[in-house]
Order: structure tokens, then C-alpha cells, then sequence
């Protein structure tokens, strides 16, 4: 099942980090992903868009290990990571997940939040993964709310704690699993700013998103899924404002008619 | 396994790829079955192979495993067991009952209903904290020595009456965390339907905590098929008391060894359909967590 392709602009000729090949996706006997086939290149921001159980999350989940995949293939860097010999938790150290719900530790404070990975699992002393977490909540607006909890932080707040804890172990590549979506429409832009920011620092993003203005300003390159295929993909002013496939006008005209766009 | 799907999309078959994937996915279950059976069986081995070759095994064997003697005490043990079964399902009920109701009106709001809400928090408090075995003896002895009947009341029904008071203070308890952890907003839910605090408790509420606190009440429930045991210190002759007489009678404790079998051998469906229903609860609450 192929894409439709279209003539690719230079951003695509990187070296690829994340490339997902023919992956299949079932749960139980329903299909969700029918072969689908994306590539992250080194330093791309690439968007998946889509409407609800389109399967982008399930993409980000499969890519990163966190579901088992059905068929198909994931290359990380060139090594197949669906091989059933590859330890999955050392792929998974050279990810970065960011969840809709934060998914932040309750019982543990935002500093303990980012400081578990790099000590628990990449062996960094106490005081290295402090001066760490304190340089990425410098970066992300937190170094007042270290010693907080979870619970004391707005939603906005907790998805850039999240965001933080997920790139301080400096993963290969950022998912980023519609990071806006369950925040109030006023704390949308405190997070989105955050990930354009890392973004234009160069980190390698893979993110699914319901925010096309922000999927045109930053994505590189956005595929659109339906029904678990990618149905067209290309440069962001390519697919966004002039898609050629059916389908993915029919999705943008309900985006601009519901005054999303 | 299946090996095609039919979906909105046709039909899939995996790719080569993914078969010899599985195939890997096989071996190495199957390696890590074999290697599970063998130590598992080395163990048994060792256990077997150790305990038979200690010093005071031959004395141990004739004293507590003596086939004739088993086999003399079983139906007497057995139908002291029936006893127990049939205690056991009484007070089973009761103590659900009893247990609801003191949840429910723990949970209740307002000072009108303090005076209730007092009453069931000392009963929770009291009977929790005395000893079965304490408790026990009080209820056995001293409920008749208030002569409210003219007529013996059977040990069975006041030990019977003595489990039901302690498991329904802890069972109340598991009741209540359940009820806690129903969410709020399901509670303003069912208000905002028009339902009164009775009717959102009763059809909103209350199914949801049932169904969460499961695993813990058949856990409770596993603790309570040995403990109506208990209910031999009155004289009743159940399971635990007809071993008794066998060993005092045949100066052999093999009876003890039947009895001690036959209540493993209740425990063990519960103790599995707790594991059934906790894993069932387990994949409906954390769909997709398979890590």
C-alpha cells in the first residue's frame, strides 16, 4: 500500500533516523494500520495529521515499542528495532515520548521526574542529573516549580515538565502524541512555542497533531493518515493548502470550516 | 494464532519477515517453558530427595502420613467439611449484607445521619480489632449465658454469628475504599440526572465499586473458608474437630494432614478465579498497557 508519492523537496534527502516500513497494526482481529510507511530524517520535524482513529497514536506507540507491531519493520538509525532480539528497553532509552495526558509521576517531584531516566537507566550521578534537569527547566519556564508536584502545576505546565522529562535523557528522536490536546485553549500556546523551540535547536520530531496552523509553521513534512494508511504526504504548503487526493480535501475543508485552519 | 484478518480492508497475510519473527517469538518461549519446567522440577526434586532423608523422616511419615489412617478419618472429616461449606456460604452472605450496609452508611453525608454513621464506626473499630478467637469465645459462652431462649443455641449458629461480626468490619472496609475511589464526577453525574443520593449510590456508585473491589472480597473470601474452621473451639463437629477426635483416637496425626488438604483443596478455585477475575479487571482498566 503506497502513498501517494510526490516529488520531495531537498528537506528529504537527510540521513533518516526513524524509518517505519509496511507497519501493521492489529488489536485483536481490527485493524488499525494497514502498511504504513514513514521516515524521520536527522534534525525533521515530521507532522501526522489525521482525524480521531486515523491511528496516528497507535504509529507513535508501535514506533517507539510501547505496542507490540503486527507486521512490518521500524529502523532506528538503520537497526531494525521490531527484530524480536533487540532489547526493547534499551530502544526505548533512545526515545522521547511525550503523551496527550503528561503521563508525569504523581508521587515525585517535577526535578524527580526528569532526573529518574538519566540516573535510574542511563547511570548519571545525582549532581549530573540535577545540573541537567536544571538547565532544561530553565528551558522550558520550570525552575521555580522544581519542588513541586505534579498536582500543583497548571496543564500547561505539566506538558512542558513532561516535555523536559522526555528530552533529558537526549533521545534520537521526540514523539510527541497530540501534546496539546487535552490542555484549555490558553495553555496551547506555552506548549507549542516549547516544542518550536526544540524544533529549531534541531531535534529530530516525530508528533501527531490536531494543530494545523502549528503542523504548517513547523512540520518539515506531514502525513496525512486515514483509516491507517498514509493517504498523501509532502511539504507542509503542499499538503495543507493544495492536497490532491480526495480525501485529504475533504479532511481540510471540515478543519477550515470548523475554524481550525 | 490467526493468520488472516478480515477488516474494512480485505484480507491480511504476513510477510515472510514477520513469520520467521514469530518463529523467534516460539523458540524462545518454548526455551524459557523448558527452562521453567526444569528448575522447577530440580526444586521438587531437592525438596523431596532432602526431606526424606532427614533424620526423623520414618517417624514423621508413620506419624503423619499413615495411608490406613486417612483413609479410616475421611469420611468423618468429610462431612465435617460439608459443616463448614454450609457455614461457610451463610456467613458468606451475611457478611456481604452486613458489610454493604455498614459501607454505605459510612459513606453518608450530613449530621442528621452522625449518630448512624457513629454507631457503624465503632462497630467497624470494635470488632475489627478483637481477635476471632476472642471473639469467639465471647459470643459462644456469653450470648447463652443470657438466657434468651430456653433452649441450647447451637455453637454452630453463634460461631457462625461471631465470623460474620469480625469479616463484616474488615469487609465494610474494602467496601468503603471501593466506594472512595468511584470518582466524583460520576456522583455528580447520575445528581444531574435528577437521581436522589440513594438511587446514584445504588444503580451508579455501588456497581462500580463491587466490580473494583472484587479481587480483594474473594481474597477475604479465601481467608474466611479456613476460618470458619475456627468454629470447632465451640464444640461444633466440623472438618477441624472430626480431625481432632481422629487423632486423639488413633494417637496418629494423619487427620490433621486430610483435613489440612481438603481445605487447600476448597481454597484452590477461589484462589484461581481471583486470579481470573483480577486479571480480567486488569486488561478492561489498562487498555493498551501491555508493557
Amino acid at each position: 500500500m503506497s502513498a501517494l508519492s510526490l516529488p520531495q523537496g531537498p528537506t528529504r534527502d537527510r540521513d533518516v533516523v526513524l524509518d517505519v516500513r509496511g507497519l501493521v497494526k492489529h488489536y485483536d482481529d481490527t485493524p488499525v494500520l494497514h502498511g504504513v510507511d514513514v521516515t524521520v530524517g536527522e534534525h525533521e520535524v515530521v507532522a501526522l495529521i489525521g482525524s480521531s482513529g486515523s491511528g496516528k497514536s497507535t504509529l507513535l506507540r508501535c514506533a517507539a515499542l510501547l505496542e507490540p507491531i503486527t507486521d512490518g519493520q521500524v529502523l532506528l538509525d538503520g537497526q531494525d528495532i521490531s527484530d524480536p532480539t533487540v532489547d526493547a528497553d534499551t530502544v526505548r532509552s533512545r526515545f522521547g515520548v511525550v503523551f496527550q495526558g503528561f503521563n508525569l509521576f504523581p508521587h515525585m517531584t517535577v526535578r524527580q521526574n526528569i532526573t529518574l531516566a538519566p540516573r535510574v537507566v542511563h547511570g548519571a550521578s545525582v549532581a549530573e542529573a540535577d545540573a541537567r534537569a536544571e538547565e532544561l527547566l530553565t528551558r522550558v519556564g520550570l525552575l521555580d516549580k522544581a519542588d513541586a508536584y505534579p498536582d500543583r502545576l497548571s496543564g500547561g505546565q505539566q506538558q512542558r515538565a513532561a516535555i523536559a522529562r522526555a528530552i533529558a535523557v537526549e533521545p534520537r528522536v521526540l514523539l510527541l502524541d497530540e501534546v496539546t490536546s487535552a490542555l484549555d485553549p490558553e495553555l496551547v500556546g506555552e506548549v507549542l512555542a516549547l516544542v518550536r523551540e526544540l524544533a529549531q535547536d534541531g531535534l529530530t520530531i516525530l508528533m501527531a497533531t490536531h494543530e494545523m496552523g502549528f503542523a504548517r509553521r513547523v512540520a518539515d513534512h506531514v502525513c496525512f493518515l486515514d483509516q491507517g494508511r498514509v493517504c498523501e504526504e509532502g511539504p507542509p504548503e503542499q499538503v495543507l493548502a493544495d492536497p490532491v487526493v480526495p480525501r485529504t480535501q475533504q479532511f481540510l475543508r471540515r478543519i477550515i470550516d470548523a475554524g481550525r485552519l | 494464532m490467526s493468520t488472516a484478518v478480515t477488516g474494512s480492508a480485505g484480507t491480511y497475510r504476513p510477510t515472510p519477515l514477520e513469520l520467521e519473527r514469530r518463529g523467534v517469538r516460539a523458540r524462545r518461549s518454548r526455551r524459557s517453558t523448558l527452562t521453567a519446567l526444569g528448575s522447577t522440577l530440580a526444586f521438587a526434586v531437592l525438596l523431596y530427595v532432602s526431606v526424606t532423608n532427614a533424620p526423623g523422616w520414618p517417624r514423621v511419615q508413620e506419624s503423619f502420613f499413615d495411608p490406613d489412617v486417612a483413609w479410616e478419618y475421611l469420611p468423618d472429616i468429610l462431612r465435617g467439611l460439608w459443616l463448614n461449606l454450609r457455614v461457610l456460604a451463610v456467613a458468606a452472605v451475611l457478611t456481604v449484607v452486613v458489610a454493604l450496609l455498614l459501607a454505605v452508611v459510612r459513606t453518608l453525608r450530613g449530621p442528621v445521619w452522625l449518630p448512624l454513621r457513629l454507631v457503624a464506626t465503632v462497630y467497624v473499630d470494635f470488632f475489627r480489632g478483637v481477635p476471632l478467637i476472642v471473639l469467639l469465645y465471647l459470643v459462644g459462652f456469653g450470648v447463652p449465658a443470657l438466657r434468651f431462649t430456653d433452649g441450647r443455641i447451637s455453637s454452630v449458629v453463634l460461631g457462625t454469628a461471631a465470623i460474620v461480626l469480625t469479616y463484616s468490619a474488615y469487609v465494610s472496609e474494602v467496601f468503603r475504599a471501593g466506594i472512595d475511589t468511584v470518582h466524583p464526577s460520576q456522583r455528580l453525574g447520575a445528581r444531574s440526572l435528577g437521581l436522589s443520593y440513594a438511587q446514584s449510590m445504588r444503580l451508579v456508585v455501588l456497581p462500580q465499586a463491587v466490580r473494583r473491589v472484587t479481587p480483594p472480597l474473594l481474597n477475604d473470601f479465601v481467608a474466611m473458608q479456613k476460618d470458619v474452621g475456627l468454629i470447632s473451639l465451640l464444640g461444633a463437629v466440623d472438618a477441624v474437630r472430626a480431625a481432632q477426635i481422629g487423632a486423639l483416637e488413633s494417637f496418629n496425626f494423619t487427620p490433621y494432614v486430610v483435613a489440612a488438604l481438603l481445605f487447600v483443596a476448597l481454597s484452590v478455585p477461589t484462589a484461581r478465579l481471583a486470579d481470573w477475575v483480577t486479571a480480567r479487571a486488569a486488561r478492561r482498566e489498562q487498555a493498551g498497557g501491555v508493557l
